[in-house]
């Protein structure tokens, strides 16, 4: 039983969404569907503590031995964000019930769920496998599946929105299978420690570069990069607010996991340093991402769409991580991947739980619910100090990483943006609290309340966890430290 | 190995542009898919390419034949067309969804009905507009 974990947890919330099918009772469906991520989540727990026991784990699709059959491998760095994406969504799950009540039509709560789960098995699956092809179709599962996450949006520009994520998704899901089909013409393998092993012997071909060039930029596509997030500020504001928090707290990490696990485990730091100026190339976006981004963000009169452009500039910080190219920057940026995927959780759940109450995310209409729901304010202004960096919250210590990686590689100019590029963060904060506490009620407050208990045990779970990974970083600094050197190989 | 030899590859590459262009240029959200529809066929064409050997058949075991051609691009290539079709049919079923509330499937349309919902919000936020709540409305129809 426990040498089949790897591809157990790809397996349960993958026969889960079909059941809930037959299951019919929105309720039970709910229910069902927090077992079946939480199984997840138990599971990827135990493969996390043996990866860190015993070292990386082998699983063989069938016993058919790699190359040919497909590898599911588990070591530290995937076993680390299958724990994030499976405790998101459980978290997200038990605050999903009483929100969707509210914000979709009775009929439609049973396909949420089913399409939740089989987001859920897509994200699950890109981690765990180790083929490149497998890979492709986790992406394209979870891919459909957010897509329609996305419709299930009360506004009709939510099904603008979600086909112009399908457009631009797709665009990038066929990019990264020309990159594939190119690799594989080369080297005549999908496994990704055999591609590794094959691709340093054809890597000065122009096939290679090829299909690395179309590789990347159809991963930055998936995790919207700056000049190519445009799909995902309107997907974050018109989807549902749980699919909004769920999405936020692990796609596009998901997506930033695939770049890391091609650029340093498939074609390696010497290819990708010595014959690409990419480092280079993700300084800048990176810097202009978070930039563009946060001004972005003080101009946005839609409280999802605000805190989505955050998370634009925030991925900015991610790659600007990676753009260092050292040891210490990639450890930022997989202490970030964790610690954002849980100040968004709580923001968007908190912002959620405003929706379930007053029924829109306008930020002019949060005017003086610091009054009326003060536990759910002070979980997004928990959040957005955490966005800004504030000391004791996890936002301090990525940023703090992120900093002292740059210095370390004497990039004190970039370290001094980075920090100007906080204030940013402080305007968009702050206008939110201006409203939240500072501005008299624009709407009639008699008849509400804090939000139900539901709701509201999720979010303050996110919100401690938010300070407590800000204190004590033995977990996640310790998992981010070793993953990062074993990529690095050292 | 001339130019004209790897003639497969240059009609991949040129139906690779085609689609490419009709999903940036076109307005209309059909022929958007349609783009998109030419663009991923075209990767299918470059896979089958991949797996061809000059002079090989299907891969049979026979006394007859000693030379095959790679079965797994094509294996690969019938999932990819499964991919394909599931986004074509959801893709589609958007695109009927749009013009339900829109009444429009032309991209400058929805766009320009969009910054009127944009403006509305604007006005509001300035207190011009009172608020209305908008979601039970929502649910309603």
């Amino acid at each position: 039983m426990i040498s089949h974990f790897p591809i157990l947890q790809v397996i349960i919330p993958l026969l889960a969404a079909p059941l809930c099918l037959f299951l019919r009772i929105p309720r039970l469906v709910g229910l069902f569907a927090i077992l079946a991520s939480l199984a997840a989540f138990l599971v990827s727990c135990m493969l996390l503590s043996q990866v860190i026991a015993t070292g990386p784990i082998e699983y063989w699709l069938g016993g058919w031995e790699p190359p040919w059959g497909i590898e599911y491998r588990i070591d530290l760095l995937n076993g680390y964000l299958l724990l994030l994406v499976s405790l998101m969504s459980t978290i997200v799950l038990i605050a999903a019930q009483t929100s969707i009540e509210k914000e979709l039509p009775e009929n439609r709560h049973v396909f949420f769920y089913v399409a939740y789960l089989l987001c859920l098995t897509g994200l699950l699956g890109i981690l765990a496998t180790a083929d490149t092809f497998n890979l492709f179709v986790f992406l394209e599962i979870s891919a459909l599946s957010s897509y329609t996450l996305i419709a299930l949006g009360t506004d009709r520009r939510a099904l603008t929105a979600s086909y112009q994520y399908l457009i631009m998704g797709t665009i990038g899901a066929t990019f990264i299978i020309i990159g594939v089909g190119m690799m594989y013409m080369m080297t005549g393998t999908l496994n990704m420690y055999d591609l590794a092993e094959r691709l340093p012997a054809v890597s000065n071909s122009r096939t290679v570069l090829c299909a690395f060039g179309f590789f990347i930029v159809g991963v930055c596509l998936k995790l919207a990069l700056f000049p190519l997030h445009l799909w995902l500020p309107n997907a974050y504001a018109w989807a549902p607010s749980v699919a909004t928090a769920f999405l936020a707290a692990t796609s596009t990490k998901v997506a930033v996991y695939v770049l890391i696990r091609y650029v340093f485990t498939v074609f390696g730091v010497s290819f990708v340093g010595v014959s690409l100026p990419l480092g280079r190339i993700f300084l800048v976006l990176g810097l202009a991402g978070i930039f563009a981004a946060s001004v972005a963000a003080i101009y946005q009169l839609n409280i999802k769409r605000l805190f989505a452009y955050s998370s634009v500039a925030q991925i900015g910080y991610m790659i600007l991580g990676l753009a260092i190219g050292t040891k210490l920057g990639l450890t930022a940026t997989l202490l970030h991947l964790f610690n954002h995927a849980l100040m968004k959780a709580a923001i968007f759940l908190a912002i959620g739980a405003v929706v379930y109450r007053i029924g829109s995310s306008q930020l002019y209409h949060f005017a003086g619910l610091g009054r009326r729901m003060p536990l759910t304010m002070a979980a997004i202004v928990a959040g957005g100090l955490s966005l800004i960096g504030v000391p004791l919250t996890v936002g301090f210590v990525s940023k703090w990483y992120l900093v002292a990686a740059l210095l370390e590689r004497g990039w004190w100019p970039v370290a001094f943006l980075v920090l100007i590029s906080s204030l940013l963060a402080v305007i968009y904060v702050w206008r939110i609290i201006e409203w939240i506490y500072f501005t008299p009620p624009r709407i009639i407050m008699d008849n509400i309340e804090e939000a139900p208990l539901t709701q509201l045990i999720p979010i303050w779970l996110l919100v401690l966890a938010n300070i407590y990974f800000g204190i004590d970083t033995d977990l996640t600094l310790g998992v981010s430290n070793l993953a990062a050197q074993s990529l690095f190989g050292l | 190995m001339n130019i004209l030899g790897l003639y497969n590859y240059w009609i991949v590459v040129l139906l690779m542009m085609i689609g490419f262009y009709i999903v940036i240029a076109h307005e209309n959200l059909i022929k958007k898919l349609i783009g998109l529809g030419i663009f991923q066929t075209s990767v299918f064409f470059f896979y089958i390419s991949i797996g061809k050997i000059a002079g090989g058949t299907a891969p049979i075991l026979d006394e007859k034949w000693h030379l095959y051609s790679n079965p797994l691009p094509h294996v690969l290539i019938l999932t990819a067309i499964v991919v394909g079709i599931a986004t074509t049919a959801l893709g589609l079923s958007l695109v009927v969804r749009i013009q339900e509330a829109y009444g429009s499937i032309e991209e400058s349309d929805i766009q320009a009905q969009d910054s009127l919902d944009q403006l509305e919000c604007s006005l509001e936020a300035y207190g011009i507009r009172q608020f209305e709540n908008l979601y039970d409305q929502d649910l309603n129809e």
